[in-house]
């Protein structure tokens, strides 16, 4: 099989700015909208996504290399990726939980709303349909969980600031942060003539 | 009979699952820009939610506590594959275009949501009309944006030309951030409407 011929720093930086996991597709909004209330807890979960990213794409693309396609169980990928990540966040609860309670007290609530985030199922089925190396696979990973963690800190910085400000009523809340989103895309959008992978 | 109809108005207008408790956004979003392929995943979504409540509610005597999580995830996953595999059989260029956004119905909120806080709780026939109404309330919200993106943004329903060629599309709309705008404004109507219904009902209740 052929792998893209893209280098993997590139991949790294563009997953970061110009195709953003979250805002050109979309993937784990639903805990993106509800957790930005706050700075502390999006860190916190920032750092919980990319953790888990960057290690379920690389579980993926050796069960996919070495499992998936020499016994032809094409069928149930989904389930196993998803199992894949069930496991990963299990384990990492747990050997947080031993190594730095400390950290566990920051990470703890967040991990198990990991498992039915999107962006994570969501980098892994992107890094099969596209095709990429084991290398390219982890920096994608990578970058994506960083860009993922960037975005949402931005967004708890801004949203602090609209907080205070004079929304129409049926916009507070969820409208506003939509439109707060939007216009963040729409300045990521920027980055595009930077680096161009697709 | 009334129960039924109780749930029908709840998930599709009190309590939306897009609009109000703000689930299942990622697709909402990603698959907007085309009605067609719009229209194609809200039915996956659907029959997904509707089978899933169903076969949820019906093990719900049998799964432990502890490992319920991911016996849903499983029950899920099994749906979506199988809707996987029907649209890339009839509907191969809708399932390319969709790409991974077929996979992840799986962790689409609405149908952890469905399957946590009805069909854990009740009988599966219920269970399924809850499913089954929860999924047209996202199709309704997901129809109406992606009627609007595509139309400003191509001049086209369903791919065919409504608008006049002299019309200037807005690039804009097919490109991501406008599938936050719209939503934004469509969100922004609903809500302002459904406050309206409130203070009436509330002002009305004073009167008497």
């Amino acid at each position: 099989m052929m792998y893209p011929d893209i280098n993997p720093f590139v991949l790294f930086f563009a997953s970061i700015f110009t195709s953003n996991i979250l805002l050109t597709n979309f993937l784990g909004m639903c805990s993106f909208i509800s957790i930005s209330k706050d700075i502390k807890s999006s860190n916190g979960l920032g750092i919980a996504v990319t953790l888990v990213t960057t290690i379920t794409t690389a579980l993926n693309w050796l069960l996919e290399k070495y499992v998936i396609i020499p016994l032809e169980l094409g069928y149930l990928r989904y389930i196993i990726y998803i199992i894949v990540i069930a496991a990963v966040v299990q384990v990492l609860e747990m050997v947080i939980d031993r190594v730095s309670p400390n950290l566990y007290m920051v990470l703890g609530i967040f991990l198990p709303l990991i498992t039915v985030n999107c962006a994570i199922l969501g980098v892994a089925l992107f890094m099969q349909l596209r095709n990429y190396s084991f290398i390219q696979s982890v920096f994608f990973g990578l970058g994506s969980g960083i860009g993922w963690w960037l975005a949402i800190v931005l967004l708890a910085a801004i949203r602090k600031k609209t907080e205070n400000a004079p929304v129409p009523a049926p916009l507070k809340g969820v409208g506003i942060t939509l439109i707060t989103i939007g216009i963040m895309a729409m300045a990521f959008i920027g980055f595009a003539g930077m680096i161009n992978v697709r | 009979m009334t129960e039924y109809r109780k749930i029908l108005k709840n998930n599709i207008w009190l309590e939306n699952p897009v609009i109000v408790q703000i689930l299942g956004i990622c697709s909402t979003l990603a698959v907007t820009n085309n009605l067609r392929n719009t229209f194609i995943m809200t039915i996956g979504v659907t029959l997904v939610t509707a089978l899933s409540n169903f076969t949820i509610s019906a093990m719900r005597n049998l799964i432990p506590r502890k490992v319920r999580m991911i016996t849903q995830v499983l029950v899920i996953s099994f749906y979506v594959i199988m809707v996987d595999i029907v649209l890339r059989a009839y509907v191969p260029d809708v399932s390319k275009a969709l790409g991974p956004y077929v996979g992840l119905i799986i962790t689409n909120c609405i149908i952890m949501g469905r399957a946590e806080a009805f069909a854990q709780a009740n009988t599966p026939i219920i269970s399924f009309w809850d499913g089954f109404t929860a999924g047209l309330g996202y199709m309704f919200v997901l129809v109406v944006v992606a009627f609007f993106r595509e139309l400003l943004g191509f001049g086209t329903i369903f791919g065919i030309q409504v608008l006049p060629s002299t019309f200037s599309k807005w690039t804009s709309m097919v490109m991501p951030p406008s599938a936050f705008f719209v939503l934004a404004t469509f969100l922004w109507i609903v809500r302002g409407m459904q406050i309206r219904e409130e203070i009436k009902q509330v002002s009305g209740g004073e009167k008497k």
